[in-house]
């Protein structure tokens, strides 16, 4: 199928953190932990697991843990349902852990689609904080 | 013909009128009183950025008795941000805060 509704894209975050990969590992599978950084849950780290991610700006993603490799690799859906389909995604997060020399490399790949995606369409959900400060230097560059 | 993209950047450009529309954003509906009371200028200067906001599509005004409300529309936004890009920084910034928890965290 070639149609925009399947079209997928991904986005993909790396660095290295100078950490052993089994306290990488606590920080995104322990919920305590979880909610210290990324946001409120109820996570299990249990193949098939349904939980949700709560944001602080009162969205509710509903997620479902789809892999699990102990100090490697994580994997689960992160859904956000909405009626404008500009704020809908259906995605999968998977996070990666690979040993370094001097810590480990986390890679978080992102890999979904809007249901009616269009080129360059999309919506705002997450990251407000980070969207305004975007928006300010586009404006900014704008001028 | 101006783009959606020339009318919503023109619109947010003047820093007035986006701090009026990142606080409806922020703290949702408000009537012009509201937003008079903390924009720091005059409720008719705001009602003009109101207006020229809504001319945009960036917000929505909803009449009560003889009070009107207005509220951010997101989904204006929709054209400027691809979801990637958003969540590319989204995570950038989660990475950060995961960084500050494992410096605080134990072994």
């Amino acid at each position: 199928m070639t149609n925009t509704a399947t079209e997928t894209r991904s986005v993909v975050v790396e660095r290295e953190m100078p950490h052993p990969p089994e306290k990488l590992w606590r920080a995104l599978t322990q919920p305590h932990l979880i909610e210290e950084w990324l946001m409120k849950n109820d996570f299990v780290p249990v193949v098939g697991h349904r939980f949700n991610l709560r944001g602080d700006w009162g969205g509710v993603l509903d997620c479902e843990v789809l892999a699990i490799e102990p100090n490697k690799a994580l994997s689960y859906t992160w859904n956000f349902k909405h009626a404008d389909a500009a704020f809908d995604l259906q995605s999968v997060v998977t996070f990666t852990l690979t040993p370094t020399r001097t810590g480990t490399l986390l890679r978080m790949e992102q890999t979904g689609f809007r249901p009616d995606q269009k080129q360059a369409h999309g919506g705002a959900h997450a990251g407000w904080k980070q969207f305004f400060a975007k928006l300010e230097e586009l404006v900014a560059r704008a001028d | 013909m101006p783009t959606a993209h020339d009318v919503l950047f023109k619109t947010l450009a003047d820093p007035t009128r986006r701090a009026i529309f990142e606080r409806l954003c922020r703290q949702g509906e408000q009537t012009v009183g509201g937003l008079t009371a903390q924009a720091g200028i005059s409720q008719p200067a705001v009602s003009k950025h109101l207006g020229v906001l809504k001319q945009a599509g960036l917000v929505r005004d909803r009449h009560e008795g003889r009070q009107t409300h207005y509220s951010a529309q997101l989904g204006a936004l929709a054209p400027l941000i691809d979801w990637t890009s958003e969540m590319a920084g989204f995570w950038q910034k989660k990475f950060d805060d995961l960084e500050d928890l494992l410096k605080r965290m134990d072994q």
